[in-house]
Formats: C-alpha cells, structure tokens, sequence
C-alpha cells in the first residue's frame, strides 16, 4: 500500500507531448477515458501535425494531447497546462512557452542526447543549465526503465520494447492522479488479442509504470480529482467527428431512410466516413469517391432515389462541391454537406482549426442559391446538429451545410446519451398521388408545387407511379417545374427559394440569452466551436464581478427570428471569432448593429483568459466604473 | 441475323461468359405485368423537343423511345441523368424519371441513384466535351467500378451548345471558333479510353441506323455493369457530315469493320490480322494466311484484343470498328455495396439499436 500523500484538486490540465510516432494521441485518449470513466468532467485537445510522421525529433514532428479534467463542469481544454509530459527535447521546446511558472513537467531523459538536443537548437541540456528552475522537473528514464521492465520479454527486440514506452507514461500519470487502469488493459486486451507478447509487453509496462510511481520517491504526492456533479444519466465520452456520424444515423433512422454517405477523404473529415463505413449493420451506405464533386454528386443522386443523402469534407472540398450544392438548391432535394473546417486559404492548415468558411458555406456559390447553414457548439452538440440538420433538410427539400470545425471533430467530452426514441420525429413522407389537374381534368403531378406552410416542395421518388417527372438545374417554371426563361417566373422562383430558406426560422428556438442579472450592459455572442472558450470566458469575468451576457448562433442561416432585437438590447455586442470577423460582417449588414470583432487565426482554439480580458475591458469602457474586486 | 452495321439482332447469351453471372442489366427491376405492353408513346414527354433541325440527337430520341418498351420494365423504374450539352437535354423528353444534371458529372450522381436503387434501369446521357473533358474522371471511374449503368456517349467531335468550340474528340488540325488555325489538342479514342478504364461493357453505334443502335441498347441494356456506348452523331450546324463517309452505303461497307461475336473482323474485301507481336492490319482478305484472321470475341477476358480493334481506327474514318467491342461478367460496384450491407444486417434496425450503438462500449452513469 502506498503511504503517500494524496492531495485533493479541484482541476487539472495536463498535456502530453512526444514525436509523432510515440503513440501520444492514443496515451492521451487512453487517460481521458480513464478520467471519464472516473466521473470528472472533461475536455480534450489535440494537436498534431499534417505530416504522418515529420522527421523524427524536430519541432515539426512533435505531437500533444491536452485533458481538462475536474470535479466541475468543463467548458475548455484549458489555457495552460499544469503538467506537462514531453518525451523528448523538441516536445519540451515546442511547449514550454504554453507552461505557467510552477507547473509540473515530466521529463523522458533518455531522450535528451546531445544528437537530439542540436536537432532543436539546444546546445547545452536544458534539463542541467538551470533554464528550468521556475519548473517542478521531474526527470524519469522513461524509456530505458520502461525497457528494463521487459526484461523477461527475450523474444521482443529493443526497439519493440521502446515502443511500450508510452504506456509506461500512462501507467505512471494513472497513478499520479489516481485513474484506474482496468479500462485501458481491457483496451489493450482487445487491440493486441492476436499478438500475445505485444499485449503482455504493453501491459507490464503500464503496470511498471504505475508502480514506479508508488515507490519513487521523486513523487511524493499523488492526487484526487473528485467526480465532477453532472446531471443523472448514463454518459460517455465523444468526439465530434463520432457524435456527427451517430448524429446522421440516429436522424435517418428517425426519418425512415436509408442513409448514404459520398465523400473523398480530407482532414479533418475523414474519420465521419471511417465511422459511417464501420456501420453497415444499420444500413448505412458509404462511398469513397473518385473525387469531392463525386461525393456530393453520389450524395444528391441517393437523395434523388429517395434516400438521406450526406457528404463530408473540409474547406477545399465544400469549394468543389459548390456547384452540386447549386445543383441540389435548384432540385430541392435533401442533401446534407458536413464541412469540417480548418485553417485555410488553400491548403492551408489541414491540422488546426479554423472557422473561415462561414461566408463561402453562406455565398460560394453562383446565382442566388441560398442553403441553411448550422454549427455545433460543442463536440456532443454536434449529434444534436446532425439530427437539426437532417430534419431541416427533409422537412424544406434542401441542402444543409453543418459548419463544425477541426476543434471540436477531435476534441472530446463526456455525452449523457440520449433516448433514441425522444429524438425529434422526422418521418418523412413521398409524394405517391397525383397533386394537380391538366387542361383536361385528366391528374398529372406537379413536382413544383409547394407546401403552404414550408414552400417545401413533394419528394416524388423513381418507381412511384404516375409522378414520373423531370428535374434539372435549368430555371423551372413555378408549379410545373417545366424548362422556363420567362423573365417574371425566375424572379418568382428565385424569391420563393429564399423565402423556403428564411422561413426555417420559424421552427428554430429563439436565440437565448445567459444574463445571470438581468442588466448587462455588453454581450458576447459566438457561433460555433467557440463557444467553450467563450464561456469560460464569461465566468471568469463574471467571477470578478462583471457584467456580461452571453448568447450562442446554432444556426447560421437563417438566424434565429429574435436576432436581431437580441442584439439591439445591448450596449456592445462583442463576437470573438477564428476568423477576420465574418459574422460581424453578416450581423452588421442583416441588422444595423455596430457589433465588434475579436478575431483569431492562429489555428488553435480562443484562449478564455486572453477573451476574459477583452469581456472586461469591453465592460469598463461601458460603465465607467471601478470593477468590483471579485468575492469569491 | 445481323442488323445493316453488323449487329446481332439479340444480344447473345453466346458468348460463353453466359451463366457465369446470371443476372442481367435489369434484374430486380420491376417487371410489367404480361398483359401490359407499353409503346414508344408511352415514353414520349409532353415537352416541345428543341434541337436544331437535322440534329442527330432525333434519331437517337426516336431509336430509344422506340427501344424502351421492349425492356418491358415499369416506366416509373427507369430514370435517365444527363450532365450538360446539346444531348443531356434527352431526359426532358422521355416520359420517365429524369435528372438534368450538372456538367460532367451525371455518372457521379447516378452511381449514388444506382447504389442505392437496386429497383431502377438507370441511364446516363453524355456527349464528348460532358464525358469526356470536364466530367472525364467521372467517367473512368464508374466504368473502373462497374457500376449499373448504361452511359450513352453522344459523340459529335464537338461543342455545340457553346456554339461551335473543338472537343477532347475533335481531330488534330479541326478549324473551329476557338481554333481558328487548326486544332494542336490530340483527340481521345472514347473506345481506348473506356477499355483502358477497365469498363466491362464497350460498344459504338451510329445515330443513323437504328436498327444497329437499337441491336447495341438491347446488349448493353442486358449487361449487368457498366455499359460505355459511343453513338456517332451528327451536328448539322457546328461539324455537319463529319461521319458522312459512313453513312453512303459503297463507303460504310469498305470503312466499318462489323464486330459480330464469333466472326472474322473485316470490311469490304479487308480483313483484319494478327501478326506475331499481337499487333493488329488490314489486308486483303485474298492475300490473309487464313489462321491469322482476328476472330472477334467480346466476350474474352482480357480487354488486350479488343484494345488492339479499337486502334484501329482513323482520323479518316478510314477503318472503323463498330458493334460491340467488349461484354464481360465482373461483380458490379453497385451489387457488391448492397451486399456488404446486407451482409452485416441482423434485422430490422430498431429505437434500442441505435440506443446501443450511441452508447458505444465506455460508458458510466450518473445517480440522480
């Protein structure tokens, strides 16, 4: 038994880093589902390069994961970490300016030879110049101790044995902060089941590690996190780019169709279509295209054939598939596009995130073509705006586009599952039956002959009888849907697709506000993956006594109905944004309100504390007051 | 019985591939009852048929209006997508199902229609700038996937609804609008191209017979994959009488080389011969060593002889090959998707499935 000092936290925020061949996304998930099985609160944060594997040891290469873990709620991965794992010079170098002084680093020193410290500019070891002193170091041999574990494993050569290094990490971080490791050798069980050496390697080293830990005396305390009090249900943890794809199936399943999925692999895309392609059983069909503009095509083809059709990409792809999507306007079929944004123009930052694509989801495409637009929030809302999305577009024959963003697709948090059967009903309903009368009397269908209530107009699918009609990108004439290029029929036909689109808003909830008291004078709205950030935000200044209001855009196009008058009721209205200010361009032209950008660009999520400032600052400017010192 | 250009008048189940596969092209498509008999009628649109007069695209409407009954398929089972040109307005005259798609991309947009309507007929209508330039890596790739359709090139070796520009099958040296001094772009050979993308199904007709064109729709209508047809046509107004020589009878007997499967390949008094590294004259039939005759045989598995045939054609039309190139059996894209789906199927997918599925394999709950 240990007889250690256990001390008690309230949060946490530790980030691995390594090459990116260590294995520190897998330490990482492996921690984080720990930590939430544990019942702490929880949000994760990637970060790694485009390079599959960058030259090995360079400030390039190096790969983090960061956990926020409390026994509160959680709205961020966290600015800064307290603890800080590097598993070589360069993952040191390319973190330590993210370190407040005092945190914790954890220190892999058989890493720091000398070929490795020149390959990242350091001539003498920074772990012997003294450079770390406003650190807690902790040196550990964690790769040749790690080693001499396996010792017993005479089959496994050494470069094998190195490998297991990081789950020598992993052991010794459960054990710093008092995780249970059953779930990971369950893991480990699992993913090594045919390779019984590698298994009991990995799990050795887990258990060394854990048990270094006990015994060492460079640690002398070990921690507690305490489960967090989150609302009663069962839970568990996800990314955004999973909760999308169960999103799409729970909503086709909800709609009654078959869901089809075209896409072209793309950063950070690509594990929608992975998922959606390990999900047969539910009937789920996926296509990996020759191309993006195929993907949408094959997409909008099911959807003509009567099925749910969905396509994933990120920036460049939604830029390929803008013709399609002028295409589908035009149809009026369903269609579903998903853009995972990242940092762009081009190819820009294929890694990082990004929330640029707002005015080219909103206007990239030719002739009036107007498309809702939606955007999670967080990475479990993104199954909530898979389902908004899905019944958007069933419910208006439309295309949708969902707006998340690298951040959120793989970053995760803790989901109290929902009850599939209290998800909102979708049932989709064809046309069977002739709707309209011929000159003769005789029935004929009229394919563009709308929904009073939602201008939506019938989904007639091939093989059913009687409606067998003809749709085409060319203007239709009204009703008809006949070629027509009478001049008043395409203002008409133009008029009616924006008003189907606006009209969405009258079945979207009203923008809500968070104003605790009722008489803030500045509010901060977001839209999109920002919105943990920003709420962090808003609590820190809140704990320090000011007064903001906080209210957050799901859906992009069209605006909640009560935008506007929200917007008005505020003496500033400040809209942080990764981008150069592309809502506050849309709120200030829709709705005459001099809104303010906070813009960022960096490929990395706001930081709270640097939005915290602003909040203040934007709040002091307002009411001239003294800021009263926080009490708490 | 052979139709004027050569064409078996039924498709034949003669190739020695039959039974291999047993499904045909329309297999799981609905069937009309044997009381019902459709007409050309039946599949004739109320909309006002816009080409130019003496187009070639009316002929090939008439030929497929007149083809389609003979499928005896439902008429709301079968849908026609077309990408943009002159000939991609063909849906809006069928009384069928129809998609007037986007430039190039109707094979894109129909694979996702086929994969998912195993009950559908579906058909692609292309020409050669729409296949074969701006939608050509479309085209490629359903043929690479075999995918359920039958693709109609409608091939004029140039643009006409932009009014008159080369396409990626115009000749070198073609003086159009946008190459006035001759065009430099080499042309592709849309035979070559589809046996090169692997497609199972290669064939060329001619807009003016239809009893030929008619012969090749019903073989390709009957292959279960991918069907590439190129139908030469003529654009009366942009490229007028560039298939000509093949339609004067004296001329179409010495230049179209008949492929009828099972037959010696020739024109006229040519045939065509193999010589030792495979490669592939045209010789005098009485000057041919008789045991070097290419003997065609659509059906062979390797695409090699029927790349060889279509080779050779000329700029000059002055050998040209037509009837069926290529018919083999190979699983299709479309069969194969659908049955990995119902492979992994247990039953219908109920509300506590998806509850499984959501909750993953980590979970842990919270009291109230």
């Amino acid at each position: 038994m240990s007889t250690k000092l256990v001390q008690q936290l309230d949060r946490v925020v530790i980030r691995f880093a390594g090459d990116s061949g260590d294995g520190m996304q897998l330490t990482g998930d492996r921690f984080t589902s720990e930590t939430a099985l544990l019942g702490n609160d929880l949000s994760t944060l990637p970060n790694f390069p485009a390079e599959i594997r960058a030259p090995q040891g360079t400030l390039p290469g190096v790969s983090s994961f960061q956990l926020h873990f409390a026994d509160h709620s959680v709205l961020t991965p966290g600015d800064a970490p307290d603890v800080l794992v590097a598993m070589n010079p360069a993952a040191l170098k390319a973190n330590l300016s993210d370190l407040p002084r005092g945190a914790t680093i954890i220190v892999n020193t058989d890493e720091f030879s000398k070929r490795n410290l020149s390959k990242v500019g350091y001539t003498i070891s920074p772990l012997d110049d003294g450079s770390l002193e406003s650190w807690h170091v902790h040196p550990v041999a964690l790769t040749s101790i790690a080693v001499e574990s396996l010792a017993a494993f005479t089959e496994l050569s050494r470069k094998e044995k190195e490998r297991a290094k990081n789950m020598f990490a992993l052991g010794l971080l459960s054990w710093l902060y008092t995780r249970p490791t059953d779930g990971t050798e369950a893991f480990l069980k699992s993913k090594f089941a045919d390779k019984p050496d590698i298994l009991e390697a990995n799990l050795t080293a887990l258990r060394a590690g854990f048990n270094y830990g006990e015994t060492t005396e460079d640690f002398s305390v070990s921690y507690e996190v305490a489960p967090a009090t989150m609302d009663a249900g069962t839970y568990r943890n996800v990314t955004g780019n999973v909760a999308l794809s169960l999103g799409l199936v729970a909503a086709a399943h909800r709609a009654g169709l078959p869901l089809f999925l075209g896409s072209y692999p793309i950063t950070p895309a690509s594990d929608i279509l992975h998922t959606l392609a390990g999900l047969k059983r539910y009937g789920v069909a996926t296509m990996q295209a020759e191309d993006e503009i195929a993907g949408v095509g094959a997409a909008l083809g099911a959807s003509f054939g009567g099925a749910l059709g969905v396509t994933t990409t990120s920036g460049p792809g939604l830029a390929l598939k803008a013709e399609t999507i002028g295409l589908a306007v035009s149809l009026e079929l369903p269609l579903v596009v998903c853009d995972i944004q990242r940092g762009g123009p081009s190819t820009g930052l294929p890694t990082k995130t990004e929330q640029a694509d707002l005015l080219q989801a909103l206007f990239g495409r030719n002739g009036e073509s107007p498309v809702a637009v939606v955007a999670p929030s967080t990475p479990s809302d993104c199954f909530d705006i898979a389902v908004e999305a899905v019944r958007i577009a069933t419910t208006y024959r439309t295309p949708v586009i969902v707006l998340s963003d690298g951040y959120l697709a793989n970053g995760s948090e803790p989901w109290k599952l929902p009850k599939t059967s209290e998800l909102p009903d979708i049932t989709v309903e064809f046309a069977t039956e002739p709707n309209g009368v011929d000159a003769k009397g005789a029935p004929v269908f009229h394919p563009y002959l709308r929904d009073p209530d939602t201008l939506a107009r019938p989904w007639a699918i091939p093989g059913t009888p009687g409606l067998e009609h003809r749709v085409g990108g060319i203007e239709k004439a009204d009703i008809t849907g006949n070629i027509s290029y009478d001049p008043d029929n395409h203002d008409h036909m133009t008029r009616l697709r924006q008003a189907k689109i606006d009209g969405i808003a009258d079945t979207i909830a009203p923008l809500s506000v968070d104003d605790p008291t009722g008489d803030a004078e500045v509010l901060v709205l977001g839209w999109g993956s920002t919105y943990g950030p920003i709420a962090a935000a808003v609590r820190v200044a809140r704990a320090s006594g000011v007064k903001v209001a906080q209210a957050h855009l799901r859906h992009l196009n069209p605006f909640p109905a009560n935008t506007g008058e929200v917007l008005r009721a505020y003496e500033r209205v400040i809209v942080p944004e990764m981008n150069l200010g592309q809502l506050a361009m849309l709120l200030r032209a829709k709705y005459l309100v001099d809104v303010e950008s906070h813009t960022s660009v960096r490929g990395l999520p706001f930081q709270s504390g640097e939005l915290a400032d602003v909040i203040t600052a934007a709040v002091t400017s307002v009411s001239n007051e003294p800021l009263k010192e926080s009490a708490t | 019985m052979t139709t004027e250009l050569g064409m078996p008048l039924r498709s034949p189940d003669a190739h020695g591939t039959a039974g291999i596969n047993s499904l045909t092209g329309t297999a799981g498509v609905p069937r009309l009852g044997d009381d019902v008999t459709l007409t050309k009628r039946d599949f004739t649109s109320d909309q006002e048929v816009r080409w130019c007069p003496g187009c070639g695209d009316y002929v090939i409407l008439a030929a497929v209006q007149g083809f389609l009954p003979e499928l005896g398929l439902k008429r709301e089972n079968i849908v026609f997508v077309s990408g943009i040109g002159c000939s991609s307005r063909f849906p809006y005259y069928l009384d069928t199902y129809g998609m007037h798609s986007i430039h190039g991309r109707a094979p894109a947009i129909a694979t996702g229609l086929a994969s998912t309507r195993p009950d559908l007929s579906v058909w692609v209508i292309t020409g050669d700038g729409d296949a074969l330039s701006i939608g050509g890596n479309h085209l490629i790739h359903a043929l690479r996937r075999n995918v359920n359709l039958k693709i109609l090139l409608f091939n004029n070796e140039i643009y006409g609804l932009t009014k008159g520009q080369y396409s990626p099958t115009s000749h070198v040296g073609q003086v159009t609008k946008s190459s006035p001094l001759g065009s430099v772009d080499r042309p592709f050979n849309p035979v070559s191209l589809a046996l090169g993308a692997e497609a199972t199904f290669v064939a060329r007709t001619m807009d003016s017979d239809r009893q030929h064109l008619t012969g090749v729709l019903r073989a390709a209508a009957e292959h279960r994959g991918s069907a590439l047809v190129e139908i030469y046509q003529n654009c009366p107004i942009f490229n007028d009488g560039v298939f000509d020589v093949l339609k004067d009878r004296t001329e179409a007997a010495a230049r179209i080389l008949h492929l009828v499967d099972g037959e010696q390949v020739g024109a006229g008094e040519n045939v065509v011969v193999r010589d030792d590294r495979g490669l592939l004259s045209f010789v005098p039939r009485a000057e041919a060593d008789p045991t070097r005759i290419v003997v065609h045989d659509p059906g062979a598995d390797d695409p090699s002889a029927a790349f060889a045939l279509s080779r050779l054609d000329s700029p000059d039309l002055g050998h040209v090959p037509m009837g069926v190139f290529r018919d083999v059996q190979r699983p299709t894209y479309d069969d194969g998707l659908r049955e990995q789906i119902a492979a992994s199927r247990t039953g219908t997918v109920t509300d506590a499935d998806i509850d499984a599925l959501l909750a993953g394999r980590d979970t842990w709950t919270v009291g109230a």
